[in-house]
């Protein structure tokens, strides 16, 4: 790409040469990132008038932000999702299935405890079932997203995903609690 | 951010912090969550025979408003009956710990949870009383 076709326009699938879907080869976001942070990189344009540089600023920015919401799975399948229009509702729609909020108050209680007693096993085992359930809730929003398009039902998995994300930063901050 | 001394005071020291047996007739049980936040809330709340609240537990886990939006609804909920409960607004709840905007959906929780917890108890004193739609067979 040529710094002068830069389209600020395109969405964060296109920017990176990137099939529109929520599985995408991580390993190909990897290097076109690579490839147009060299090419934005705000350095080039140092020699340039103020409004050159504040252009490749912009640049710079819509690129590292495009790269960030992609390569996470959760902002990925949001970012998506807003796309299709749908609104995911995470500052309104508090009415999650019983049993999924029942277990995420078990997890929590759980965490808390493994904790207070500084039982780092304990912990283990808590986030290595995490990223079981994290994972398997990630197969689940591709096959809503990406093959049944069901975007209804994907934003109730994104909901659900971003109840895991905070149970992640639980878990990790009870481990930094235990090694201090 | 500068909090109240009521949020502080529920937070430092919250009210009905525990659980009820979610099986039993009297008790209702309202869970919810904010996935904006990841918090998680169950507010249970005990009915008399006149519909009145006796008694109310919560377990939050959640930020220092969430905790204090719940205390503050169990203290609320007690002695006013099921439906009094319902009238329970979040601007309320958000008033009284005044609440910086930023937290305002944790008192939209609180709400949401009394709205749970009375529906849940509502649910199981008519699931047999009446279930015009579906007669015998879908009783319990």
């Amino acid at each position: 790409m040529q710094l002068a076709s830069f389209d600020f326009q395109q969405n964060h699938f296109d920017l990176f040469g990137l099939a529109q879907s929520f599985q995408i080869d991580i390993a190909q976001l990897e290097q076109q990132y690579r490839a147009l942070q060299t090419l934005v990189h705000p350095d080039k344009s140092a020699h340039l008038a103020d409004a050159e540089q504040r252009l490749a600023m912009q640049r710079a920015t819509l690129v590292n932000e495009a790269y960030q919401t992609l390569r996470n799975p959760l902002r990925r399948a949001r970012y998506l999702l807003s796309l299709h229009g749908v609104d995911i509702q995470e500052e309104n729609n508090t009415l999650m299935p019983p049993d999924f909020l029942m277990a995420q108050l078990e997890w929590r209680e759980a965490v808390s405890e493994a904790q207070q007693a500084r039982d780092g096993a304990a912990l283990d085992v808590l986030e290595a079932r995490l990223q079981r359930e994290t994972r398997e809730l990630e197969s689940r929003l591709a096959l809503k997203i990406d093959t049944e398009k069901n975007y209804a039902a994907a934003a109730e998995l994104v909901r659900k995903l971003r109840f895991m994300e905070r149970l992640a930063e639980e878990i990790h901050a009870a481990y930094d609690a235990i090694d201090n | 951010m500068a909090y109240s001394e009521k949020l502080l005071d529920h937070y430092d020291h919250p009210r009905n912090v525990g659980s009820m047996d979610k099986d039993a007739a009297e008790v209702g049980t309202g869970m919810v969550g904010a996935p904006a936040c990841g918090d998680v809330m169950k507010l249970q709340i005990k009915v008399g025979k006149d519909g009145v609240i006796e008694d109310a537990k919560f377990k939050t886990y959640g930020c220092g408003s969430a905790i204090a939006s719940s205390s503050l609804v169990t203290e609320w909920v007690k002695g006013k009956t099921v439906d009094q409960a319902l009238q329970i607004k979040n601007t309320q709840i958000a008033e009284e710990l005044a609440l910086p905007p930023v937290k305002i959906h944790c008192s939209i929780l609180a709400e949401d949870a009394i709205k749970a917890a009375v529906a849940d108890y509502k649910n199981k004193h008519n699931a047999v009383v009446e279930t015009p739609a579906c007669g015998e067979i879908c009783k319990g």
